[in-house]
């Protein structure tokens, strides 16, 4: 499986943008976007809450086989689950509605599986999405 | 990403292109900063707007919510990709789109 082990900060984002998009070259805009929005969500939530005021690495497993895209991101940062976070009300004005929260909410949205587990001091978040 | 913004009497028309993400939509944030005191009418020309992420979702809010007291704010020419995105975080119901 490819991988890309990298510091966790927002300004790495277009590296792990570009590792994602060398595995699905040839795959149609919309879906593209779709992943890599999926991408940028869970790899900007890792860079700025996993290790607090600390530095630390993140990797990035990326692989298809059999129609279905796995991505799976690594951390040594605090356990922190996000798919625990409760989803926003998208049906509240735009006065009630609270700037953020809609990160990992667009990521379950968008991909056909997310799971979260801790495992050997790890944060681990597997997405899936058929391609 | 690249914004133009181009102001007649109390209208201001943002012109979007490229990537509105965790990185490019802070620079979005600071424009709008300086540049909405006086407008009554705020236009999103967004039809070279290629990605949106929730970072750029949250600037849009924000003047969404800024506009809702001093005029109104329209988005206009969001591309199949970017739509969708405005369908799922319900963001078609709270913002005006054209």
């Amino acid at each position: 499986m490819p991988r890309l082990e990298i510091e966790a900060k927002t300004e790495n984002l277009e590296k792990v943008n570009d590792f994602i998009a060398e595995v699905l070259i040839g795959c149609p805009m919309k879906l593209l976007m779709q992943i890599d929005l999926a991408v940028e969500e869970i790899f900007v939530n890792i860079a700025s809450y996993a290790y607090k005021d600390k530095t630390g690495n993140v990797s990035v497993d990326c692989d298809i086989k059999d129609g279905l895209l796995t991505m799976v991101f690594e951390d040594g940062g605090e356990m922190f689950d996000p798919l625990k976070k409760t989803d926003p009300d998208i049906s509240a004005s735009a006065e009630e509605r609270e700037i953020g929260g809609l990160g990992i909410f667009l990521t379950k949205k968008l991909m056909d599986e997310v799971n979260y587990e801790y495992k050997n001091g790890k944060n681990i978040l597997t997405l899936i999405k058929k391609i | 990403m690249t914004i133009n913004k181009t102001r007649e009497n109390e209208t201001l028309t943002v012109t979007i292109e490229g990537r509105l993400d965790t990185t490019t939509a802070p620079q979005l944030e600071a424009e709008l900063k300086s540049s909405l005191d006086d407008i009554k009418k705020l236009v999103f020309d967004i039809k070279d707007l290629e990605y949106i992420s929730s970072a750029g979702l949250r600037v849009l809010l924000s003047a969404q919510k800024v506009m809702n007291k001093q005029g109104n704010m329209v988005v206009k020419g969001a591309n199949e990709s970017v739509m969708e995105i405005f369908e799922v975080t319900g963001f078609v119901d709270i913002l005006n789109i054209e």
